[in-house]
């Protein structure tokens, strides 16, 4: 996996940085990535849950990427989204996802296969 | 999917207050009065493998090709390729359509152990995901195939279910029709009750193996606010797709012709009223083996051939060379109609189909060849280990069709030797028909003879004999009835009969010209005894004549003398007494 991780690639749609230097600006080692359908309370709650897991468990290792369906309703369709709020990690692979609104910080860490630092 | 155009008589009277979306699957816009509910969902559900997919499919490239209506198909189960393999096998280039934006495919696919579940969430994203198809195309009609696969993948049963009544309400107020599938359930339609949601059309597939043979089935469960067919249909996925079979057994309109056909035997159109049969009717001919059924049958359609017409010959016992062999023994040449185009032969096994897709066979064959008259040889072998109330609603439909389509029709059905009682056979077919014609072997005197009654003849005067029939060099023929008192003769009681009947009218013919002869003779000498009275009153007369002559020149002389004798003596003539002298002197020569 990580042999072909290793080889830079194209940025798909000039939107998704793959690449494991750390060093590259816009890169990490989380990347996440938020589906919402518009500003909704869940989503907005989804947001903040994400955020507060992250700066815990992975502070300045992670990217997240949030992205409206109703503006980009295309999107949907590449990651195989049904429900909304949805939060997909796209890396590292293999891609997981969690849906809901991230309420249940253990879940959400079991469903990202963190380990928790506490 | 180029379908030919369908029969006049097909388009069902739309009920007023409900639209509908026509599937333009043959047979389905029938049931249900011109389709499925306009603007509605209608759940589509049946087991594995009964053509929920395919049926689904259909409506939505129906609806794209034949309709104006773009379709969204959205699928949970297989992937877009797999659904593009299967459309291909119809003939339909799904890929095409779709670069002409005619239908739009969005496989939703859910994978149960990439997902976690925290908290909070709803499926809008299959709502936008769906909504976006709808909108980038136009779409008019909508396929969720198979969205029961979310209860799978979602563990959430309580948001998934308020999510669906809410999809179904959405999917209402956005006016698509829509087609929703699912499996079918142990104890109710479908495993998760989508019929809770989906109330407005239901229609239950089924696919049952009877003896080995597996029949698909289709039923609309529920058509709120309009008419349909509640009965089982069976249905078949055929190379151009679905068929729901009773295409037109819902009423009986055909028109009545009053032409007339023959029969290809003289004998016999001479019994049904001299003239045939009438055009378009539907003709039973059955017997025990051996009786001819195939003789007649072929000669049916040797006439048809001869008046120009196309014939079709269903064959389901000989193969074609072998049929034209074996009537050619009987001086029908059918290879000429079939070299010229005119006669086409099917010859097929009957255990190769089940029994609705013969059907669906023959349906497409009479409407690619058009034929005039069709023959079906026989019809009993479809009904091989079998139920036969299974086949009389298949020979319904298939009458009624040939009806509505004027093709002049003739079934033959193989009755067992024993099955003495006629009323008894016929796979309970012969109530269908317009005219039965039974042929039987009458073992007897030594002998078996073929004969032929026709049972009914329905709007026709037939004759009520049993005729004898014969097999021969020149076809099939009849012979006519020979009657001895009160009883109709066949076999080689007719002909000792009939040689009887000849030996005593040349006896009667001697004895007349014997009787004829004795009279001229008669006559004959008669005439000559005449002839010899005549010659001697003859010579009677010419003697008499000769007497008197002589006696009148004797007695002129005399009185001459006397006259000259009284000159010289001057004296009168003296009376005539001297002359009675002469007369024992003529008396004597005689």
């Amino acid at each position: 996996m990580n042999a072909r991780l290793a080889t830079p690639r194209a940025p798909a749609r000039g939107r998704k940085p793959v690449a494991l230097d750390e060093d590259t600006p816009g890169t990490a080692e989380w990347q996440l990535r938020l589906y919402v359908a518009g500003q909704t309370a869940k989503s907005a709650a989804a947001l903040d849950n994400l955020r507060r897991v992250c700066e815990s468990h992975l502070a300045g290792r992670y990217t997240i990427e949030v992205i409206d369906l109703l503006v980009n309703p295309r999107l949907a369709a590449g990651d195989q989204i049904l429900a909304v709020p949805t939060l997909v990690r796209k890396f590292p692979e293999p891609i997981r996802k969690i849906i809901g609104d991230l309420s249940n910080e253990e879940r959400v860490l079991v469903g990202l296969d963190v380990q928790p630092l506490r | 999917m180029a379908r030919s155009p369908k029969p006049p008589t097909k388009n069902p009277p739309e009920t007023a207050g409900l639209p509908k979306a026509p599937t333009g699957i043959q047979g389905l816009d029938e049931i249900t009065g011109g389709g499925l509910p306009r603007g509605r969902p209608t759940l589509l559900c049946g087991s594995a493998g009964s053509g929920k997919t395919m049926l689904a499919a259909e409506f939505l490239v129906h609806g794209a090709l034949d309709h104006g209506e773009p379709g969204v198909f959205m699928m949970f189960e297989e992937s877009a390729e797999e659904l593009a393999q299967n459309l291909r096998s119809l003939g339909v280039d799904l890929d095409a359509l779709q670069r002409q934006k005619k239908i739009a495919v969005d496989h939703v696919h859910v994978e149960r152990n990439e997902i976690q579940e925290t908290g909070e969430y709803d499926l809008e994203g299959l709502f936008i995901r769906l909504g976006h198809a709808i909108d980038t195309i136009g779409a008019k009609r909508v396929v969720l195939d198979t969205i029961e696969a979310l209860f799978s993948g979602l563990p959430n049963h309580a948001v998934l279910r308020a999510e669906l009544r809410r999809l179904f309400r959405w999917l209402k107020d956005r006016g698509v029709t829509a087609v929703i599938t699912g499996e079918r359930g142990e104890q109710s339609l479908t495993r998760y009750g989508l019929e809770e949601y989906v109330a407005d059309c239901v229609i239950l597939l089924d696919h049952r193996l009877v003896d080995q043979v597996s029949t698909r089935h289709l039923r609309i469960v529920k058509y709120r606010g309009t008419e349909h067919g509640t009965n089982e249909y069976p249905f078949l996925i055929g190379a151009r797709g679905i068929s729901v079979l009773p295409i037109t057994s819902m009423r009986l309109d055909h028109q009545a012709c009053t032409e007339r056909v023959s029969t290809g035997i003289g004998g016999l159109d001479d019994m049904l009223g001299g003239a045939g049969l009438f055009r378009g009717s539907s003709t039973l001919v059955s017997g025990a083996p051996g009786t001819g059924k195939s003789s007649v049958g072929a000669s049916f359609v040797d006439a048809a051939c001869r008046r120009g017409e196309r014939a079709l010959l269903f064959a389901y016992e000989e193969s074609s060379p072998q049929l034209l062999r074996n009537m050619g023994s009987i001086g029908l040449d059918l290879g000429r109609w079939q070299d010229s185009g005119l006669l086409r032969i099917d010859a097929s096994r009957p255990t190769l189909h089940g029994l609705e897709q013969h059907l669906m066979h023959m349906y497409e064959l009479v409407r690619a060849f058009k034929p005039a008259v069709v023959v079906v040889d026989p019809i009993s072998n479809l009904s091989m280990d079998r139920e036969d109330r299974a086949l009389k609603p298949t020979l319904m439909r298939l009458i009624d069709y040939l009806k509505q389509q004027g093709i002049t029709a003739l079934f033959t059905s193989l009755t067992s030797d024993q099955a003495a009682d006629v009323a008894d056979s016929q796979v309970g077919v012969s109530s269908l028909m317009d005219t039965w014609i039974l042929l039987s072997n009458l073992a007897g005197n030594g002998e078996r003879t073929r004969t032929l009654q026709v049972l009914k003849s329905r709007g026709m005067p037939h004759s009520h004999q049993v005729r004898e029939f014969l097999m021969g060099d020149h076809g099939v023929g009849l012979v006519d009835v020979v009657l001895a008192g009160d009883r109709v003769l066949t076999g080689t009681a007719r002909i000792s009969q009939v040689a009887q009947e000849e030996a005593a009218s040349e006896l009667r013919q001697r004895d007349h010209e014997r009787r004829l002869k004795e009279l001229a003779n008669h006559r004959k000498a008669i005439d000559a005894r005449i002839a010899v009275l005549n010659a001697q009153a003859e010579e009677r007369a010419s003697e008499v004549e000769f007497a008197i002559e002589r006696e009148r020149l004797h007695a002129e002389g005399a009185s001459s003398r006397a006259r000259a004798l009284a000159r010289t003596r001057d004296v009168p003539p003296p009376r005539p007494v001297t002359t009675q002298s002469t007369r024992p002197a003529r008396r004597s020569a005689k």
